[in-house]
């Protein structure tokens, strides 16, 4: 005890007689050099397996190369690829499913959260355990969820089957949900507003959460209904979390992949054929690299676009 | 954006208003709880059961599909199966009962390990660097800071199907594919953004003047990294190793592209087990159960940080 008080006695004197500049260096690494030890494990890790893929794929983008052939020489094809993707009927057929999933699933996920956010921001006796429940369906793996709705959906013996002839009064065996070509794009829809309307939910209860007590005070005041509370006070002020949630939902379905490609692997035909679905068959099925390196990149850019706005979104939500 | 909850207390819902929303909403709740309450049941019927018509509640319950999962089987006839030695066990006895002898353990199990330890490997590689990373961004003068936080968000906006082809092709060359190693730097790169973001949130929290205290104690910088604000962040730095866990968990779409065995992890592999004539589907059932317990578990632990972490930590509550 003694001696260690001595030590620090006297290295207390000497941090007194060092110079500022020897000081600094004695105190370990300079901020600039933490910065960069710090910073910089993370920033290689996704310079090699996001940027140098993504450089690659451009590459490859203008190429003919295929991938299951790779002993074959590459040749050079410039815009040939985009030229085809661009002009490919079966794209634009998948680019109009993905579009309908995308605008169909948000909207539903819209409506139902923002009510339900209404509903479980009256705080009724146990909201919050309630709340937890309903959040469980956005946890779960999209690829288990796809695979267990198909078992739901199973023709005449699965149980949504059984509970909508029950509600509709049709035969449970008159129709199919993934099997009909009218019912597919539709079974998908269901499946992604099941699992993440409580992602709306959740992000609407914060904006709720957010609105301070005095503007509904002042509404009160004026003796506003509760009709033109909502639209003057409510909405205006949720709206911005709302347009974020939405963003996230679309730049995350636009690229949906897993829970589609379990449910209905994109049939029946092409019905329920989103993009990247798509994208997998022309990458490693048929092996086209070239092209689907050009479909890729043009995903990437429209996904990267949005991702922007996003970006610029979340900073306008947070400095408000 | 943390606002606090304030009690709109001129607005206090009636509480008739209560009782309607409550009830409103205790009912999607339970609706929304059918599908999953469904599969953990069909986990426990006969494969007839599971696809009889109109669907079963009550049924006799059954361990057929947690045998089935973890086991291979072959049929044979009643005839060799009497000169057998008796059942050694009751699921040996359960297997006999279906004309059939256990031929081994199905690679249930093995992709199942493989799915622990590349999720918590990757999870333990994407906290480490995330929290170096988020702590330099959080309290020193990066050159481009917005710049490069906004490249790290954007790596996780790319379809994993469009880096998929030449991340094939360089782990082919380079010897990763179908390994563990490869998959746990893939959804490290992958979770590195998101424990980028929500880790620098947490520790914008932390007061700088409790650093600049320890420091004037004599303390490094790193030290007090260390031994300061490390233990104030541990909160936050748990939240965020149960994102990237449930993330690493989940993901299917580079699993399915990218291993094929040694390394496949459980959700490539639940969907196509089959038994005869077509899927199996209590023993599905029973492999899903087992795979979204995890999950369970982990969303009530983490249902306060939730919104963060869908939001890469721009709302809190």
């Amino acid at each position: 005890m003694n001696a260690s008080s001595e030590v620090s006695r006297i290295a207390q004197r000497a941090a007194l007689a060092t110079p500022d500049k020897v000081k600094r260096n004695l105190r370990g690494l300079s901020e600039r050099t933490i910065t960069w030890v710090f910073i910089a494990p993370t920033i290689l890790l996704l310079l090699a397996l996001n940027i140098f893929p993504l450089i690659w794929t451009i590459y490859l983008s203008f190429t003919n190369f295929k991938a299951n052939r790779a002993s074959r020489g590459t040749d050079w094809v410039g815009l040939d690829n985009y030229r085809s993707v661009l002009s490919d009927g079966d794209i634009w057929q998948s680019m109009q499913v993905t579009a309908h999933f995308v605008i169909w699933s948000i909207g539903i996920e819209v409506l139902l959260g923002f009510a339900l956010a209404l509903l479980i921001d009256k705080r009724f006796r146990g909201h919050s355990l309630w709340t937890t429940v309903i959040l469980l369906p956005m946890m779960l793996s999209p690829a288990v969820v796809g695979t267990f709705w198909t078992f739901l959906f199973q023709p005449q013996t699965g149980l949504f089957n059984y509970m909508a002839a029950f509600v509709s009064g049709l035969d449970a065996s008159s129709f199919q949900m993934i099997g009909d070509v009218p019912l597919a794009p539709w079974a998908i829809v269901l499946v992604d507003a099941w699992m993440w309307t409580p992602y709306v939910m959740l992000i609407c209860l914060a904006g709720l959460r957010s609105i301070p007590a005095s503007l509904y005070e002042a509404a009160e005041v004026d003796r506003a209904s509760p009709w033109r509370q909502f639209w003057t006070v409510t909405l205006p002020l949720v709206l911005p979390f709302l347009m974020l949630a939405v963003l996230f939902r679309a730049i995350e379905n636009f690229k949906m992949f897993d829970m589609v490609n379990l449910l209905t692997s994109g049939g029946p035909g092409s019905t329920t054929e989103v993009v990247s679905i798509t994208l997998k068959r022309e990458a490693f099925e048929k092996w086209r690299t070239g092209y689907s390196s050009a479909l890729a990149i043009i995903l990437f850019v429209t996904v990267f676009g949005a991702a922007n706005i996003y970006v610029k979104a979340l900073n306008a939500v947070k400095n408000r | 954006m943390s606002a606090p909850t304030v009690a709109h207390s001129v607005v206090e819902p009636t509480r008739w208003t209560k009782r309607i929303a409550g009830t409103i909403v205790v009912c999607y709740a339970l609706l929304s709880m059918v599908p999953l309450l469904w599969i953990v049941l069909t986990g426990f019927k006969t494969p007839t059961d599971s696809i009889a018509y109109p669907p079963k509640i009550a049924f006799e319950p059954s361990l057929e599909g947690y045998v089935n999962v973890f086991t291979t089987r072959s049929r044979q006839t009643p005839e060799y199966i009497a000169t057998l030695p008796p059942a050694g066990s009751w699921y040996d006895e359960l297997v006999r009962s279906r004309n059939m002898v256990i031929a081994g353990p199905s690679k249930f199990a093995q992709r199942y390990v493989n799915s622990l330890v590349i999720g918590f490997g990757s999870t333990a590689l994407a906290v480490l660097l995330g929290v170096l990373a988020a702590y330099a961004f959080s309290r020193f003068r990066v050159p481009l800071r917005d710049d490069l936080l906004f490249f790290i968000l954007s790596t996780r906006m790319m379809p994993p199907i469009a880096v998929a082809i030449p991340i094939y092709l360089m782990y082919r060359q380079l010897g990763l594919s179908d390994t563990w190693l490869g998959m746990i730097l893939l959804y490290t790169a992958v979770n590195v953004s998101l424990a980028v973001w929500l880790l620098k949130g947490f520790i914008d929290e932390i007061p700088r003047e409790y650093e600049e205290a320890a420091m004037v104690d004599g303390y490094t910088r790193f030290q007090a990294f260390w031994k300061v604000v490390l233990p104030q962040a541990s909160t936050g730095i748990a939240a965020t190793a149960i994102f990237c866990l449930i993330f690493a968990w989940n993901e299917y779409a580079f699993a399915v592209l990218l291993t094929s065995g040694e390394a496949q992890t459980a959700p490539p592999f639940i969907p196509i087990i089959i038994g005869e004539g077509g899927q199996d589907w209590p023993a599905v059932a029973a492999g899903t159960t087992l795979f979204l317990i995890p999950i369970v578990v982990f969303t009530v632990l983490l249902r306060r940080h939730l919104l963060r972490g869908i939001t890469f930590g721009a709302l809190r509550r």
